[in-house]
């Protein structure tokens, strides 16, 4: 005999966003979506109900009702997200579980309950955990899912005894048993407004009126007809464990160790092509105590011989003590790794960037991955905001470099105050001395003017001027402010090849 | 045939397969790409070496730069639009928009800051034995002769072209590498306009082993080099040559 379980959130989107903003507690806020080019209130809060904001009306009404009402937008893709994550949250009670529509989950609980002591408590245990992380629900037990669903969400009673489906559905709604909105409209426009009407009437009758959905629907909630959940599938972890016979101590030891865990999961990778980002290592020591060390990768790989190689000079971190008897090796962050790449990249020994990545990966182990930058090009006039660090080894401008404007080879992280001879107002200096050395500017160009990006920054604007001097030194210089209004500075920024 | 035709004939064969001995290994036997065509004639077999290590010296802040321009103006004829460069310095001061003035794309170069010398050595030699990259710079103030070793050795297996540019070293030790290079800054060519011309340098070629050492005036002009004067041989005294 099966039983069912299904939970309801009556305000499944409204208690998210109480999770994410506790401050909300008591204030009217609504979740609204545009529909037919007017934001339309999708769920409304406690405070909001009261003073009469319902789900369907228009914004603008409610804001008429409540002028401090507070919007939030209806984000429909990241609620399903986790009404997912409470489901596999939920394989706790059950195997098998399963999200139901928007805001409803169904549990398969048949041979659960006595584990928790029978069905009363098991229900309760449910109710209290879910209420505690803050969801308001409301949870009933039935022997079929229909009778199950239907009684969660418009009757007061939790449990309904086996085979006594047919009793509990009798004063409930024809809503209740899960039909469309024109049949329900039907059903009330010919006063039939509760299931004991309908089921007395002769089934051919029914389904000339209505359609075969009502009868199998009435079936399906009586127990009379098989229906199926799709439980859901928690994502597996990427993980590998080794137990040793005797607790090991040597660096050789944890090295072989390391390497068979390493090979191991990325064969479980290669199955399920991706690549892990990061992997941790422990070691069980058998006084307690737990030894790790971990690495991360640049991009996705599963590489045996490359992570084998990050993980090398950590090992020596390691302190075996007593000795390890268990080896663990997880790859809590893994990515999407095609597995037609390797092939490849082999083929074409030059130019292979997944070879660059790994060394890349390397230098990062080492240095720390702050050391390692590539530039792509920025649409600013601003030398140090010209150009932008690039997210990853593939990533392509978007936007041409430059190759209109002067620009030194070299940049000076600051610029560097000098002193200088100049001829007013906007002319280069004559002379200017820089790191105690006199240069006499023999040729210069200029000035390129370069404002503040007042949305981003105030500041004086900038006069740059390219400068040769007389041995063939090539200074950019920059005048910071004008002559007139106060007493500009002169600064060396950069050298040209 | 006089008898000593014969022996400078003989002289000049045992100096071929000496230097054929001697050079390092280079990974395809094609000419050097046009754009270095000036300097061939210093290099042993006429060609520019690539699979090896190239050593740069600069003083003042002005010759660094030029040193840092000369190289690119150098990378932009060893390098493929796809190829992968990798900058390694302990500071950053090198800008890359400025390397496109040079005909290269700047996003393919990544740069590689190590304020500590130990890591920036090692990460030199690492990247170094990497064959999936053209060309690996490294700046550095110091190096022993054991350590460019290692550089060298890295290189003949790889097939990767390496830079050492040494900025302001306490001493100009001897090295490993193929050749030794110093640039300096010349006042540009204007011809009477105002402004500032093309780039200019004097580029020598201090120690080249197997090569006749040079001294050219080179003009970066439209991503091609171009020569001013004809080169001239300098006078080097043989123990600098034995060093090579």
């Amino acid at each position: 005999m099966k039983r069912y379980v299904s939970i309801w959130f009556p305000n499944f989107s409204i208690d998210r966003l109480l999770r994410l903003y506790p401050h909300l507690q008591h204030t009217a806020f609504v979740t609204a979506a545009p529909e037919k080019g007017k934001m339309m209130v999708k769920a409304a809060s406690e405070a909001a109900r009261q003073k009469g904001v319902y789900a369907g009306m228009a914004v603008a009404d409610c804001r008429a009702l409540i002028p401090t009402l507070r919007l939030f937008e209806d984000e429909p893709q990241q609620t399903a997200n986790l009404l997912h994550k409470i489901a596999e949250w939920c394989i706790r009670f059950t195997p098998s579980a399963a999200t139901d529509g928007a805001d409803g989950l169904m549990l398969d609980v048949s041979g659960c309950p006595h584990l928790w002591g029978g069905e009363q408590p098991y229900l309760q245990n449910i109710c209290t955990k879910i209420r505690a992380a803050g969801y308001n629900i409301r949870a009933a037990m039935a022997d079929t899912i229909g009778c199950a669903w239907a009684v969660a969400r418009f009757s007061h009673t939790e449990n309904i005894a086996p085979a006594m489906q047919l009793h509990a559905l009798l004063p409930l709604p024809p809503a209740a048993l899960r039909l469309e909105t024109h049949t329900l409209q039907k059903l009330h426009k010919l006063g039939l407004h509760q299931i004991k009407n309908i089921v007395q009437i002769p089934a051919y009758s029914l389904k000339r009126r209505f359609g075969e959905t009502l009868l199998s629907r009435i079936r399906q909630a009586l127990g009379q007809e098989e229906e199926y959940i799709q439980p859901v599938q928690p994502e597996e972890p990427f993980q590998s464990r080794l137990p040793c016979l005797e607790p090991v101590r040597t660096a050789t030891a944890i090295e072989m160790a390391l390497k068979t865990l390493i090979e191991d999961i990325c064969r479980q990778l290669h199955k399920k092509s991706r690549g892990l980002r990061k992997c941790v290592f422990k070691g069980y020591r058998i006084d307690g105590n737990i030894q790790q060390i971990s690495i991360s990768t640049g991009s996705a790989s599963r590489n045996a011989t490359h992570l084998l190689k990050l993980f090398e000079p950590r090992i020596a971190t390691i302190e075996p003590a007593l000795g390890i008897e268990l080896f663990t090796l997880q790859a809590p962050i893994t990515e999407e790794l095609g597995s037609g790449q390797e092939a490849l990249w082999a083929a074409s020994s030059h130019n292979n960037i997944k070879e660059v990545a790994e060394l890349l990966d390397r230098i990062a182990n080492r240095a720390g991955s702050n050391a390692i930058k590539r530039y792509l090009p920025q649409q600013h006039y601003w030398p140090t905001r010209s150009i932008k660090m690039a997210a990853s080894l593939n990533e392509n401008p978007q936007t041409e470099w430059r190759t209109d404007l002067p620009r030194p080879v070299h940049l000076l992280p600051a610029p560097e105050r000098i002193d200088v001879t100049v001829p007013l107002p906007d002319y280069p200096p004559m002379l200017f001395r820089y790191k105690g050395r006199l240069h006499k500017v023999i040729k210069a160009d200029g000035p390129e003017r370069i404002e503040q990006e007042w949305w981003l920054q105030n500041g004086l604007v900038r006069d740059y001027y390219c400068i040769e001097d007389e041995e063939g030194g090539r200074f950019w210089l920059f005048r910071s402010g004008h002559y007139g209004a106060g007493d500009p500075q002169w600064f060396v920024h950069g050298f040209f090849a | 045939m006089k008898p000593e035709n014969k022996k400078y004939e003989l002289l000049g064969h045992l100096q071929q397969e000496i230097i054929r001995l001697s050079t390092p290994k280079q990974p395809q036997q094609q000419p050097s790409s046009a754009g270095l065509r000036i300097f061939q004639t210093a290099f042993p077999n006429h060609r520019f070496p690539t699979a090896t290590v190239h050593e740069f010296i600069s003083h003042q802040p002005q010759e660094s730069a030029a040193t840092n321009g000369f190289i690119a103006a150098l990378l932009h004829s060893l390098c493929q639009p796809q190829s992968i460069c990798l900058w390694i310095s302990p500071s950053p001061l090198v800008f890359p928009p400025a390397l496109k003035l040079f005909g290269l794309h700047p996003h393919q170069f990544v740069f590689v800051h190590l304020p500590n010398k130990k890591d920036l050595f090692w990460t030199l030699e690492e990247s170094l034995k990497c064959n999936a990259l053209t060309c690996v710079i490294g700046e550095l103030k110091n190096l022993s002769f054991t350590e460019s070793r290692r550089l060298q050795l890295a290189v003949e297996k790889s097939g990767t072209t390496g830079i050492i540019h040494r900025h302001r070293p306490l001493q100009e030790n001897t090295l490993a590498c193929l050749t030794r290079w110093r640039i300096q800054p010349l006042p540009s060519e204007t011809a009477n306009m105002p402004g500032v011309g093309f780039p200019k340098w004097n580029v020598q070629l201090t120690k080249v082993r197997n090569g006749r050492p040079q001294q050219w005036e080179i003009e970066w002009v439209n991503n091609r080099f171009h020569q001013i004067n004809k080169p001239h041989h300098t006078v080097i005294s043989m123990d600098t040559r034995k060093t090579g």
